[in-house]
């Protein structure tokens, strides 16, 4: 992984310092709350519902042992003991202690990390594939571009106060597991006319209050003019994007405005205009920080492994983890191993200090040191010997998080809601873990199949709930939480919004809600069909039937 | 309806209600309530001073209820949270109802 030179060390240690500045001339009232708030927010640090919450950059969601240690510790010494994986691989700690900030910004760069650009109208953590450099159907290692992304975009002086914030996804697989059309530009490794490799660029994705799917601005771009390309839609943007209405100064907003060929059309002006020599990277930098990325030596194993194997034919709870929550490697005899955070009961994305260190040990002991935050909320080992799945298994079971629905229904992406968040409108927490207990059966979610889920507690769509194959989002109508249901989003290559099927649901009728779509759609699928395929096939009377009926 | 005023302490952000002579409690039982809206504008007025003097941010009035036993409702599912102080780690820990 990409390691801090005396330059990026001594960049994050200067920022910790005047952080430091700033806290203690907010304390001794040099600064006023006004003043301070949108340094504190450059900093990741917002005042919450309960508490101060800082938001922790993991850059494409990439953590070393130690780093993961080191968030434990954190959590332990300077918070309640646990912390929130984000749907944007973040983490969020919940309960900081603002006079506590500059030593835990230290404790940070101690271990090459920092809470820079987590919030404001920047470019904020670029996102990627949590099985970068092991999928099995990886192109090129989409880390590489989001670290030149990272570093090109930090404190980057013309792009530093756009007229919103601004998220860009890398995937580099055939499929794609970066949500990258509901990204504000989302970046698609594919081969080129020549074979070569390149971008397939989506521009003007996006959740919120207007929801759209990316649309490609260029159908290939040479990977070596990655950096200029987006520094022309970012100018576009900067340009033309509005700043007098916060709810439409987004990219998406522009670009579907202007519409996307007249939006293209400035920005390959832009770009042709621009002298990409100075801004594109060199070759040998290139090669610099690739070098970063270079895969773990993984000793040669056994493609097939028999005590798995037998353990697999014994064990049905061990089969049905094994099922969905071992994915293939493009190394024989290796897999990724997803480490669930959706144990029923338990918050999605909530993992307290102690499985941090669970996890870095496992990761240690069987994973190359390699921990990696899914955006959906869970963790991943990906490189680990087949021959190791039982030991890793059985610890996992040991500490809870061994539960083997990973893209099943129990795997709900989920915001933290009005528990904690000053935005949301409704609670988004507790209703997950009702529909957790409701659907608690593994055989019943074995046979409901793959289905994404996804809730949120307000209009700003931090649980991605446009993209749920079933999403849910919280309202307040007139002092009660009311739920919205829309069906048939799609993260994926088949990215789309879902629509919403009727009069929303109070609280203590969404998991029977849920419950009804669910046997609406494995009563109706066909063989082989997932859930978008039966709902983009029977459209939404049989849901809105089984639902309404009766109304 | 009675009212209390409410705001996050400066240092560690935490939920905290005016409490009498002018001190900030984190339990919303030991707030100060004003019945009237004269009585209202007295415990603004001392929160404005608290913020000028740095120990509270974000001040702000919010209705609430007394309940026959004497406990405070305040109300809204928000401010209950709120109020609740509460996190959710473990498994059985809800305790505002949905």
């Amino acid at each position: 992984m990409y390691r801090y030179d005396e330059f990026d060390h001594a960049f994050v240690n200067e920022r910790v310092a005047e952080f430091r500045d700033q806290v203690a001339r907010r304390l001794s009232g040099e600064l006023t709350e006004e003043q301070f708030r949108p340094l504190r927010l450059r900093n990741g640090l917002y005042l919450q519902l309960h508490a101060y919450m800082l938001r922790i950059a993991i850059p494409y969601g990439q953590l070393s042992p130690r780093q993961l240690r080191q968030l434990a510790m954190i959590g332990r010494r300077w918070d309640r003991g646990y912390g929130h994986f984000t749907t944007r691989q973040n983490l969020q700690f919940n309960w900081i202690k603002l006079v506590d900030v500059p030593d835990v910004l230290a404790a940070l760069a101690e271990v090459e990390m920092h809470c820079i650009q987590t919030s404001g109208n920047c470019v904020r953590n670029v996102t990627s594939d949590p099985y970068a450099a092991a999928a099995n159907d990886e192109l090129e290692d989409p880390r590489v571009w989001c670290e030149i992304l990272r570093q090109w975009s930090t404190l980057h002086p013309e792009f530093n106060w756009l007229p919103r914030k601004f998220k860009i996804a890398v995937s580099g697989a055939a499929e794609d597991r970066a949500a990258t059309a509901f990204h504000d530009i989302g970046l698609r490794l594919v081969r080129g006319p020549n074979g070569e490799n390149g971008f397939r660029v989506l521009v003007g994705g996006g959740m919120g209050r207007t929801p759209y799917v990316g649309q490609v601005i260029r159908e290939f771009l040479p990977k070596e003019h990655l950096l200029s390309y987006v520094d022309s839609i970012l100018r576009v943007y900067n340009l033309h994007g509005r700043r007098d209405n916060i709810y439409k100064a987004r990219i998406k907003i522009l670009v579907n405005a202007m519409g996307i060929d007249k939006f293209r059309e400035e920005v390959e002006a832009d770009w042709n205009a621009t002298n990409k020599a100075a801004i594109d990277l060199p070759e040998d930098e290139l090669r610099r920080i690739a070098s970063y990325f270079a895969p773990p030596e993984l000793p040669e194993q056994a493609p097939r492994d028999e005590a798995l194997a037998a353990r697999r034919e014994s064990d049905p709870r061990f089969a049905n983890w094994y099922r969905n929550n071992v994915l293939p490697h493009r190394v024989p005899g290796y897999a990724s191993v997803v480490v669930s955070l959706k144990e029923p009961g338990r918050t999605p994305g909530d993992a307290s200090s102690d499985a941090m260190d669970f996890v870095a040990d496992l990761a240690e002991r069987f994973g190359h040191n390699e921990v990696r935050v899914n955006y959906t909320q869970n963790l991943v080992l990906p490189h680990a010997a087949l021959a190791d799945v039982p030991a890793i298994y059985d610890a996992l079971a040991g500490a809870g998080l061994a539960t083997g629905n990973n893209e099943l229904l129990g795997d709900m992406i989920c915001c933290p809601g009005l528990d904690y968040c000053n935005l949301a409108n409704a609670r988004s927490i507790p209703i997950a873990k009702e529909i957790a207990k409701k659907f608690e059966d593994p055989e019943r979610q074995t046979e409901i199949g793959k289905i994404r889920v996804n809730m949120s507690g307000c209009i700003n769509a931090c649980g991605h709930h446009h993209s749920g194959n079933i999403g849910i989002l919280g309202v307040d109508k007139k002092g009660t939480e009311l739920y919205q249901i829309t069906l048939g989003g799609s993260p994926k290559d088949d990215a789309s919004v879902g629509k919403i099927i009727g009069p929303g649901f109070r609280a203590e009728n969404v998991p029977e809600a849920i419950d009804t779509i669910v046997d609406t759609y494995v009563e109706n699928r066909r063989e082989g069909e997932n859930f978008l395929d039966t709902w983009r096939r029977v459209g939404p009377a049989p849901f809105k039937e089984a639902l309404y009926g009766a109304r | 309806m009675p009212s209390v005023v409410t705001a996050n302490r400066l240092n560690d952000g935490i939920v905290v209600y005016l409490a009498p002579k002018g001190a900030w409690t984190e339990s919303i039982a030991d707030a100060a309530r004003a019945e009237t809206d004269d009585e209202l504008k007295v415990l603004e007025s001392a929160a404005e001073i608290a913020v000028q003097d740095r120990i509270v941010v974000g001040v702000y009035p919010m209705p609430i209820e007394i309940k026959e036993d004497g406990t405070v409702d305040p109300i809204s599912v928000r401010e209950r949270i709120r109020a609740s102080h509460r996190t959710t780690l473990t498994e059985d820990w809800y305790d505002v109802p949905l």
